[in-house]
């Protein structure tokens, strides 16, 4: 104990100016990560809803009457199969965005690494849709998507096809939400990837040619491995942003048809600001459980990128 | 490692916590000795686009009663209001309306939560027995009453007049009829018979009564939706896509169906009287008289809409709350419903106002007055707005097929019972 509180006091001691640096992140941090992440915690394991918390009401107050239930409100969620069905959603529409970003992030970064005329140009507008507010640009989406007069199925009426719906089949609007989500995601794919490709060294592809490589051995064999550092970053970032991606679902289907494009963050919106009363508790056990679900892949992810020897 | 836990913990927090957003106060107020009242009484308007104009007017008149107050009018989209008046109210009332006009199912789950004030005994309700009995009904929770009505409503069956005519055919009375007649309109003029709502559960309902089935029953405390009617409703529903008579949307269905009869597209939309403005403005109604309502279609088992309408509401925690009575009381006097009947066809909650000469002799208020008449209550509980949810999940998809009136009434039935708390069967 005395060693303990000795060994404090000296790295005290020693770093307090490293410590008074930290010390307003630390306390900015803590108020706003910490206590909301704390509080959502602590209601995922009482019966709060909006009827029975804590609410001030001009000069009335009335006090907090919700109990603590433990785990009960985590295990309904989990038994329920509105869970797992969203779940089961949620994952294949993060894999599907993830992989077809990545992939023309990729092609669109190999294309520009070259020097040809105009490349400033081009790089400028490809990066056009991130410049854009996400809800702006997906209301945009939502007037071109729109079945009878979308300027999509204007277009495609000219050509003598019938009109598609879009969002009306739930198929096809699963496959329009991915759509406007690699549309917004491509831009910081092809930035970040840009950024790994000019930090590989010239002469790797130097020598390669010398030796004989095909384009496609050296671009199997220099370039894919030279961006690991980055790509193994920048998926790990859109895998997370994009399993909690509440606008582009939201402001676009809002979860429909039925609720065949709803993911879990959205579910979880539903719950606590849609439905009412609000159920407090049931929405931060889903956000609990994403919470953990995210945790669980990230450390996952990393475990299994330093087993193949990066990070 | 560390960024991903970062960025984890960060986009959870934000999904976590349930914001408030503070805004402006209201200034004090209240009645002077003289009994005067003055301040400032915030007012939250819901009514659509084409509403809001007239509205905004007649609120700013309070201020001609009473010069001493200050009206501060406030035109918040119908689709928000619920939710944001929600996120004002819970935290102290920052930002919060004195006055905010509430869906009629608003009331009861607004007053469950105790942000309302009730209105017994206040100036706001001085000639209540001049309300519609069926208007009252809606303002009423637990024995108390949270609500001043302000306008009712319900569905009719509105219609492009002279494509009918082109085709041949009379208002339908029936969705059987419906069906007919949508055929003929087809082959006649080459356009499609009726614009369903698909995004809106709303649309449900006159399907449901229709077949002589309900949401629930409340007096017995059970779920009916699933029963036998709560099918075919589904069913007829679909009936009418699959052959082609009505066509719909999952999203944006207001903005097409207005588009759709606005420009002559659609000879029939199921609407209620708050879109008899907006329709009037398009080009097929250009000469407004071709615009005619008839009561929603029967189904096999009846007919009925639902009864539908606004109450002016007074925030429990109002600063001010002896001019928000005021203003409620003003906002749905017999001087203010006759405006609105005039400028935007709006139905009175009172009836003194339907003997209002004016009033009488608009053809599109004679009509809904007879079609409130025989609308159907809608189930006056706290959970009312959830209701629509669950109904909404599976509706786009029961009219494109893909969900059987089956499975569907089922799944609706069993969201019920997980949403209603208590011995509800």
């Amino acid at each position: 104990m005395t060693v303990d509180t000795g060994r404090i006091r000296t790295a005290l001691a020693r770093h307090w100016y490293a410590w008074a640096m930290v010390a307003p992140v630390v306390i900015v941090l803590g108020l706003i990560i910490g206590y909301p992440l704390g509080r959502g915690v602590y209601l995922s394991l009482t019966d709060a809803d909006e009827t029975n918390v804590e609410r001030t009401i001009g000069i009335n107050h009335l006090p907090a009457t919700y109990r603590f239930t433990g785990l009960d409100k985590l295990t309904a969620v989990l038994k329920d199969e509105v869970f797992l069905d969203r779940l089961l959603w949620t994952v294949t529409w993060t894999v599907s965005c993830v992989t077809v970003t990545f992939a023309l992030g990729l092609g669109l970064a190999v294309l520009l690494n070259r020097r040809f005329a105009g490349r400033a140009v081009y790089r400028s507008l490809l990066i056009l849709p991130w410049a854009v507010p996400a809800f702006v640009s997906v209301f945009a989406w939502r007037l071109l998507y729109n079945e009878r007069n979308g300027i999509l199925n204007k277009l495609l009426d000219g050509g003598g096809i019938d009109a598609v719906p879009w969002l009306n089949d739930p198929t096809l609007a699963k496959v329009s939400v991915i759509a406007v989500n690699v549309w917004i995601g491509v831009p910081f794919m092809l930035v970040a990837l840009l950024g790994g490709l000019q930090s590989i060294p010239g002469e790797r592809y130097e020598a390669a040619e010398m030796d004989g490589a095909s384009p496609w051995q050296r671009f199997r064999h220099i370039t894919l491995p030279g961006l690991r550092p980055v790509s193994s970053t920048v998926v790990l970032l859109s895998t997370i942003w994009t399993f909690n991606m509440f606008p582009v679902i939201y402001l676009l289907t809002r979860g429909g048809p039925g609720d065949t494009t709803e993911i879990l963050v959205t579910y979880a919106y539903r719950i606590s600001f849609v439905n009412s009363p609000r159920d407090y508790a049931g929405a931060s056990a889903w956000g609990v459980l994403i919470l953990l679900i995210l945790l669980l892949f990230a450390v996952v992810y990393r475990r299994a990128l330093r087993k193949q020897g990066e990070v | 490692m560390r960024h991903g836990i970062a960025a984890t913990a960060l986009i959870a927090a934000i999904a976590l916590a349930a914001t408030a957003c503070g805004g402006g106060d209201t200034d004090g107020g209240g009645k002077g000795a003289d009994g005067k009242i003055s301040g400032t009484v915030t007012y939250w308007d819901t009514s659509n686009e084409a509403e809001k104009g007239t509205y905004e007017q007649l609120a700013l008149g309070f201020q001609k009663k009473y010069p001493d107050v200050k009206v501060n009018y406030v035109s918040v989209p119908f689709g928000e209001a619920l939710a944001k008046f929600k996120n004002a109210a819970g935290s102290g009332g920052s930002g919060a309306p004195d006055v905010l006009r509430a869906e009629v199912a608003w009331t009861q789950d607004l007053a469950n939560i105790g942000y309302l004030a009730k209105l017994d005994g206040t100036s706001a309700l001085a000639d209540r027995s001049d309300y519609l009995p069926k208007a009252a009904a809606g303002t009423r929770f637990k024995g108390a009453t949270y609500g001043v009505p302000q306008v009712i409503d319900t569905l009719g069956l509105f219609y492009n007049k002279k494509m009918l005519k082109e085709a041949g055919v009379r208002p339908p009375t029936s969705w059987t009829g419906l069906k007919a007649a949508a055929k003929k309109i087809k082959q006649k003029t080459g356009k499609t018979g009726l614009y369903l709502r698909g995004d809106d559960a709303y649309w449900y309902l006159p399907f449901l009564y229709g077949e002589g089935g309900d949401l629930l029953d409340t007096g017995k405390k059970q779920v009916t939706i699933d029963d036998a009617p709560g099918v075919k409703a589904f069913a007829a529903a679909r009936g009418l896509v699959a052959s082609g008579a009505a066509e719909t949307d999952a999203t944006d269905g207001w903005d097409t169906m207005q588009h759709a009869i606005k420009n002559g597209d659609v000879a029939m939309t199921v609407n209620g009287p708050w879109a008899i403005e907006d329709t009037l403005a398009g080009k097929a109604f250009a000469d407004k008289s071709n615009l005619g309502v008839v009561p929603v279609p029967a189904g096999s088992g009846g007919q009925g809409a639902p009864q539908g309408g606004h109450n002016l509401t007074v925030y429990a925690g109002s600063k001010n709350l002896d001019a928000s009575y005021a203003f409620a009381r003003y906002m749905s006097s017999a001087e203010v419903q006759a405006k609105t009947t005039e400028k935007l066809s709006l139905l009175p909650t009172r009836a003194s106002v339907y003997r209002n000469e004016a009033v009488a002799a608009n053809p599109n208020v004679k009509f809904f007055k007879a079609a409130v008449d025989k609308a159907v209550e809608r189930p006056w509980i706290p959970e009312g707005n959830s209701l629509f949810q669950a109904v909404l999940v599976q509706f786009p998809n029961v009219l494109a097929g893909r969900t059987s009136p089956k499975e569907a009434a089922t799944a609706v039935g069993d969201a019920y019972r997980k949403l209603l708390k208590g011995d509800w069967k």
